[in-house]
C-alpha cells in the first residue's frame, strides 16, 4: 500500500502531465502513474532504428495552448523549437510545387493568390473567435445548468457575435460546411484545393465532401504556437522534448511521476473513486483519480460498467474512435533529394494531396474499411534543422498517410507490408531516388498505435473530431465537463473537450476542475 | 394597363399556395406558368395513352395540413390515400418489409434481429421526438441571429424555448442528430444491414449526400416530419397522381377570383429604381404587378430573371455559392400487368408501398461515389412504387404504372460526357436491369418507359441541374442560411421582390410552407389582411 495521494493521474500523456503540473502548482499531492518506460504517450521521441530518432506520434506542434507554456514555464524547463514558422508546400509531380506560409500562397494564379490571402484572413479570423472555448469547460444546458454554463454560453455567443454581422453570416453559413465547397467557391488550383483540403480532413473519418470539414480545419487553425495563430513548429529533439519539459515542469512542482507503473483498474469505494491498482497488484489510493487514457479504456477497462449507468456505458461503447492514420519512419543514409524544392521548402512540410477528389477517392476506401490505393501524406524531415535525429549526413523523414483504417477488412497483418511499399512509392514519385537511400522503414498503423501508445482504435484524438462528438458532447454527455459520473474521478486526455493535438488544453480545463470541485 | 397585386412566378405548389392565400386576402394575383399547365413538378401527365404518370415527385406526406385546410383542397379534389408499407429486396433471397401494423412489424424485424426488434422501439421514439421539435418550426421564417429586431429577437428565443423544451440529455441528442449522418445514427439502434439500409433511404432521396456523409440525419427527418391523416412519418398516393395536388390548388385559387396563365414564361422580372414592378414573358408582353413572388429556384430567380445590376455584388456571390445539385433522376413506366417478385409472398402488403434493392448501406454509399466521380450509380438505389396497387384511375384496367426514383445520377458527366443519347439509354438499362434481377417477367410486361435525367428535370420543369429540393439539405443551407444568410425571410434586395420556392425555408419536397410563408411576409408587408396564420408564440 502507498501513501495516500490527493490526486493520481493514470497515464503520462502530454496531457496527463499539464494536468499533474497544474495540480501540484495548485498544492495537490500529486502522482503520475504512466505503463511505458517513459512519459509523453504519444508525443514522444523514440530510436526506430540505431542512431536515427524521430517523433513516433505526433510530429508537428500545431497548437501548444499559449497559456500552458507561460503557466508552466516550459521554455525554462527545456523546450526549444527547431523550427517555428514552416511552410507547407504542397508538392507536384511536374515540380511546379505550390508553397503555403500565413496569408501568402505562391506557385499559383494571382486570383487564387488573392483569394486564399483573403480566406486565410477570414478563417484565422473564425478560429479565433472559436478559441475561448478551447479553455472552456463546455457549458450543460437545461436543468443542470449553472451561473459558470450560462456565463460560457454567453461568451461563446459573444465571441461569435463579435465578428459582427457581415462576418457572422459567414461564418455560421461555412462552419459546418464541407471543405471541397469552401475550397472550390474560391480557387481554381487543384494542389491548392487538395492542400486545404488535406488540412480539413488530417486526423478525421472524413473526406473533403463530408459536410463539417470546414469546422475541422478551423479547429486545427485554432491554435496558436510560437506567438502565432495557424503556425507549424519543429520541437528541437523530437516531440518528445515536449513532454520532457512537461514532467520537468510537473516533478519541479513537485509532481511525483512514476513509469513503468501500468495502472490495472480504477478502484472504486462506496461509489467513489479511491485510487488504483497497478499491475503488480499494488494499490495507489488518492481522493481523486485523474484518467489520461481514452474514454474507453477509463470506462470500460480501468473503471468497468458495472460502476456506471446503463445508458453512459451504450454512449460511451457509441463513441467512435477508429483511427484513419498511419506512421511511416523512414532512415535515409543521405539527404532525400525533391527536385523542385528550395532548401527553405524542403525543411518545410510537404503535402501529397494533389487534389480534392484524390483525397475523397483516398477517403472513400476507408469507409468500406479498405486502405486507400493513393494515399494522401504529410512529410517532413525534421533532422534537416535537428542534427540531434540522425548521424551525420544522413537523415529521418517522418510521415503520417491517410487513410488507414484501424479496422482494415483484410486486415494489417497481411497488408502492412504491401502498405508500406505503398507509402514509399508514393513519396518516391516525388523524391525519385529515396528508395536507394532508405537504411530502415517502420510503418505504425493504427493498431500498432493502439498497442504501442494505449489508445483505443489508434486514434490520435482518442475519439473521432466529428461535431457530433464536440463540446457537450465530448466525450459523452455526462462527462463532458471532465468529471466522470463517479465522484472522484475525472477524465483529462484528448477524448475530452477539445481534442487532441499536442494542445494540453484538455489537461489544463481537468486541472480547473478538479481544483474548483476537489477540496482538500 | 391592368396592374396586379401580386404576379406569382411559376405555378409550382408553392406558387399555387402563395396565390391562393394572396387571392384569399382579396388581392389580385395573377399566377404565369412557362408550361402549358400547371403543377412544376407535381403534375399528373398522359405520356401514354391511358396511363397517368406521375412524372416528377410521386409520393405524398410533407404537404402541410394546415395548407390543406386552409386552401380546402379535398373539396377542391384532393384525396390522399396512405400506403400501407415497404419493402426491400436482399441478394440472398430473402427481403425486408415494413407494415403498419406495430406487431407484424415487429415481428418482420425480429425475424432479422431480435436486437433491432427492441431497439426500433427507441429508434422511433427519438425520431418522433425530433418531429415534434421540428414541426413548429416549418411554418414559421427562420430568425436572423445576426439581427437585433424585436421580431428576430422573439423567434431566436422561441427556438431557444422549444429546444431547451427538450430536456438536457436530449438537447445533447439533438445537437448530435442534426450533425451526425444517418449510417452513424442508424448504426446506433441497430446491427443488421438490411434494416439499416431500408430505413436508411430517406436519408439520402434527393441531396447529394451519401449515407455516411454527416448532415444525412436530418434529411432522414425532413422526410418523417410529414403526415397523412394525421399520421406522422406516413406517405401516401395522391389519387389520379401528384398533379392532384396542384389541380386542386389551382382550383381552389380560381375560386378565390386568382387568374392562371399557362403557356406564359417569364423572360425577365421588370425592375425600376430597386423595385419590383412586373414581369416580361418570352413573348415580349409585360404583366405590371406592385409585387412579384418568384416560385422558381434562388439561382434561377437571381441570376436568369434578374439583371445582375439590380442586386449588391455580395448577394449575387451568395447566390452564385448556393449549391443547387442534380443528384437524381427517374423512370417512369407503363406496365401489362402486375410484375412478379417471386421472393416476397403475393400477397405481401408491403408491396403496395416504396420496394427498394438496395439490401446495405454500403451498397447506397458506392452508389455516391459513382456520382462523385461524375456518373451514374452502377448499382443504383431505387425508390420503386406501383401507385395503381392502390389508385385504379392511374392507368387502365389491369394495367400499371411503376414510378421509379433513382439516386444517383450527376447532372454533370466526367470526360465531357453528354446526357442526351447512348448514356440516357445506358442509364435507364441500369435500372431496369436491377429490377429485372428480382422479377422474371418484368422487362416484358414494359409498354413504355420515359428515362429522366437531372437535365429533363431542369428543362422541363425549370430545377437548376434537377435538383427536386431546389437546393442542398446541409446545414450550410438551412434555416436562416437559406436561401442567403439575412435574406431567409422570403424577401431580396430588391422591394417587392419575393421567393417562395423550395429554396427557402424550410427546403424542398410538396410541403407548401415556403409558399404559405412567403404569402405572410407579403402580407405583412402590403398591410392586407393577414390569411396565414401566425406562429404561435
Amino acid at each position: 500500500m502507498s501513501a495516500g495521494y490527493d490526486v493520481a493521474i493514470v497515464g503520462g500523456g502530454h496531457n496527463g502531465l499539464v494536468c499533474a503540473a497544474y495540480l501540484a502548482k495548485a498544492g495537490r499531492k500529486v502522482v503520475v502513474l504512466e505503463t511505458a518506460k517513459e512519459t509523453g504517450g504519444a508525443a514522444k521521441t523514440e530510436v526506430f532504428s540505431p542512431g536515427f530518432k524521430v517523433s513516433s506520434g505526433a510530429h508537428l506542434l500545431y497548437q501548444l495552448h499559449p497559456k500552458v507554456l507561460a503557466d508552466l514555464a516550459l521554455e525554462k524547463h527545456g523546450l526549444k523549437l527547431a523550427a517555428d514558422d514552416l511552410a507547407t508546400v504542397a508538392l507536384a509531380r511536374d515540380g511546379a510545387h505550390v508553397t503555403l506560409k500565413g496569408p501568402s500562397v505562391e506557385g499559383v494564379s494571382p486570383d487564387d493568390a488573392r483569394a486564399y490571402a483573403n480566406l486565410h484572413e477570414r478563417l484565422l479570423r473564425f478560429a479565433a473567435a472559436l478559441r475561448p472555448m478551447l479553455s472552456q469547460v463546455p457549458p450543460r444546458l437545461g436543468e443542470g445548468m449553472g451561473l459558470a454554463d450560462k456565463i460560457a454560453l454567453a461568451k461563446l455567443g459573444w465571441s461569435i457575435r463579435r465578428l459582427g454581422r457581415v462576418e457572422m453570416r459567414e461564418f455560421l453559413r461555412i462552419v459546418l460546411m464541407n471543405v471541397a465547397d469552401l475550397a472550390e467557391e474560391r480557387f481554381e488550383s487543384d494542389l491548392l484545393k487538395g492542400a486545404l483540403s488535406f488540412d480539413a480532413v488530417l486526423g478525421t473519418h472524413l473526406g473533403p465532401r463530408s459536410p463539417s470539414t470546414v469546422l475541422t480545419l478551423l479547429y486545427r487553425l485554432a491554435g496558436e504556437v510560437s506567438g502565432g495563430q495557424g503556425r507549424i513548429a519543429l520541437p528541437a529533439g523530437g516531440m518528445g522534448s515536449v513532454t520532457a519539459a512537461l514532467r520537468q515542469a510537473a516533478e519541479a512542482a513537485g509532481a511525483e511521476v512514476r513509469t513503468g507503473s501500468p495502472v490495472a483498474q480504477i478502484l472504486v469505494e462506496q461509489d467513489r473513486a479511491v485510487g488504483v491498482g497497478l499491475d503488480g497488484g499494488e494499490v495507489v489510493t488518492a481522493r481523486t483519480v485523474v484518467s489520461n487514457a481514452d474514454p474507453k479504456t477509463t470506462f470500460l477497462c480501468l473503471l468497468g460498467a458495472r460502476h456506471l449507468d446503463a445508458g453512459f456505458v451504450r454512449r460511451v461503447h457509441k463513441l467512435r474512435s477508429r483511427g484513419d492514420v498511419a506512421k511511416l519512419h523512414l532512415a535515409l543514409d543521405g539527404r532525400p533529394e525533391i527536385p523542385g524544392l528550395s532548401e527553405a521548402q524542403i525543411r518545410g512540410r510537404l503535402v501529397i494531396a494533389p487534389s480534392i477528389m484524390e483525397v475523397e477517392e483516398a477517403f472513400n476506401a476507408a469507409k468500406y474499411g479498405e486502405a486507400s490505393a493513393a494515399p494522401a501524406m504529410e512529410l517532413v524531415i525534421p533532422s534537416l534543422g535537428d542534427p540531434s535525429l540522425a548521424p551525420e549526413g544522413k537523415h529521418v523523414l517522418s510521415a503520417v498517410a491517410i487513410y488507414a483504417p484501424y479496422a482494415l477488412k483484410a486486415g494489417w497483418d497481411r497488408t502492412r507490408e504491401s502498405f508500406k511499399q505503398r507509402l514509399i512509392d508514393r513519396i518516391a514519385l516525388y523524391a525519385p531516388k529515396i528508395e536507394q537511400q532508405i537504411v530502415a522503414a517502420e510503418l505504425l498503423t493504427p493498431i500498432d498505435l493502439e498497442k504501442r501508445f494505449g489508445m483505443t482504435g489508434g486514434h490520435w484524438h482518442h475519439g473521432e473530431l466529428a461535431v457530433d462528438q464536440l463540446l457537450m458532447n465530448r466525450p459523452v454527455p455526462g462527462a463532458h465537463q471532465y468529471a466522470a459520473p463517479l465522484p472522484g474521478l475525472y477524465l483529462c486526455g484528448a477524448g475530452a473537450h477539445p481534442g487532441g493535438g499536442v494542445m494540453g488544453a484538455a489537461g489544463m480545463n481537468a486541472a480547473r476542475q478538479v481544483i474548483a470541485r476537489e477540496k482538500r | 394597363m391592368k396592374r396586379y397585386d401580386a404576379i406569382v412566378v411559376g405555378a409550382g405548389h408553392n406558387g399555387l399556395t402563395a396565390a391562393c392565400y394572396l387571392a384569399k386576402a382579396g388581392l389580385d394575383v395573377v399566377v404565369v406558368e412557362r408550361n402549358d399547365f400547371v403543377g412544376g413538378a407535381a403534375v399528373s401527365r398522359e405520356l401514354y395513352e391511358g396511363w397517368t404518370y406521375s412524372n416528377c415527385s410521386y409520393v405524398c406526406s410533407l404537404l402541410r395540413p394546415e395548407i390543406v385546410r386552409d386552401l380546402d383542397l379535398p373539396r377542391h379534389g384532393l384525396q390522399v390515400i396512405p400506403y400501407e408499407g415497404g419493402l426491400t429486396f436482399m441478394q440472398n433471397g430473402d427481403y425486408f418489409a415494413n407494415y403498419d401494423d406495430h406487431d407484424a412489424h415487429y415481428r418482420e424485424i425480429y425475424r432479422h434481429s431480435p436486437r433491432d426488434a427492441e431497439a426500433y422501439e427507441h429508434y422511433a421514439a427519438e425520431l418522433m421526438r425530433q418531429c415534434r421539435f421540428i414541426k413548429p418550426l416549418l411554418m414559421r421564417p427562420p430568425p436572423d441571429p445576426t439581427s437585433f429586431r424585436p421580431r428576430d429577437i422573439n423567434e431566436l428565443l422561441y427556438l431557444g424555448k422549444a429546444f431547451h423544451g427538450l430536456g438536457e440529455l436530449e438537447m445533447y441528442d439533438t445537437l448530435r442528430f442534426w450533425t451526425m449522418s444517418i449510417a452513424e445514427f442508424l448504426d446506433e439502434y441497430f446491427e443488421s444491414d438490411v434494416v439499416k439500409a431500408h430505413l436508411c433511404g430517406s436519408g439520402i432521396i434527393g441531396t447529394a449526400l451519401g449515407p455516411y456523409s454527416p448532415g444525412s440525419a436530418y434529411v432522414l427527418l425532413h422526410h418523417y416530419m410529414g403526415e397523412v391523416d394525421g399520421n406522422i412519418g406516413a406517405w401516401g398516393f395522391a389519387r389520379g397522381g401528384m398533379g392532384s395536388i396542384t389541380k386542386a390548388m389551382a382550383s381552389a385559387l380560381q375560386a378565390e377570383g386568382g387568374e392562371i396563365r399557362t403557356g406564359s414564361g417569364v423572360e425577365r422580372i421588370l425592375v425600376r429604381n430597386g423595385k419590383a414592378r412586373g414581369v416580361v414573358l418570352e413573348n415580349g408582353d409585360e404583366i405590371h404587378g406592385k409585387t412579384v413572388v418568384s416560385n422558381m429556384d434562388v439561382k434561377r430567380t437571381f441570376l436568369k430573371a434578374v439583371e445582375a445590376k439590380e442586386l449588391p455584388g455580395e448577394f449575387l456571390t451568395a447566390v452564385r455559392n448556393f449549391k443547387i445539385r442534380g443528384s437524381s433522376g427517374k423512370l417512369n413506366i407503363a406496365l401489362d400487368g402486375l410484375p412478379d417478385f417471386p421472393q416476397v409472398p403475393k400477397d405481401c402488403p408491403a408491396l403496395r408501398g416504396d420496394t427498394h434493392f438496395s439490401d446495405s448501406m454500403e451498397r447506397m454509399e458506392r452508389a455516391y461515389d459513382d456520382w462523385k466521380r461524375g456518373t451514374w450509380s452502377k448499382d443504383p438505389y431505387l425508390d420503386t412504387l406501383i401507385p395503381t396497387r392502390i389508385d385504379p384511375t392511374m392507368a387502365p384496367p389491369g394495367k400499371h404504372y411503376m414510378t421509379v426514383f433513382v439516386q444517383y445520377a450527376p447532372p454533370h458527366l466526367a470526360d465531357g460526357e453528354v446526357w442526351d443519347g447512348p448514356n440516357r439509354d445506358a442509364f435507364g438499362e441500369t435500372v431496369l436491369n436491377q429490377i429485372a434481377q428480382y422479377s422474371p417477367n418484368f422487362r416484358d410486361l414494359i409498354l413504355h418507359a420515359e428515362v429522366r435525367t437531372p437535365w429533363d428535370l431542369e428543362n422541363e420543369v425549370g430545377l437548376t441541374e434537377g435538383n427536386i429540393f431546389q437546393g442542398e439539405l446541409t446545414f450550410d443551407q438551412l434555416l436562416f442560411n437559406r436561401p442567403v444568410p439575412g435574406y431567409a425571410d422570403y424577401r431580396s434586395p430588391i422591394k417587392g421582390l419575393y421567393l417562395c420556392g423550395s429554396s427557402a425555408h424550410p427546403g424542398g419536397g410538396v410541403m407548401g410552407a415556403p409558399g404559405a410563408n412567403a404569402a405572410r411576409e407579403m402580407l405583412r408587408d402590403l398591410d392586407a389582411p393577414q390569411t396565414v396564420r401566425e406562429p404561435v408564440q
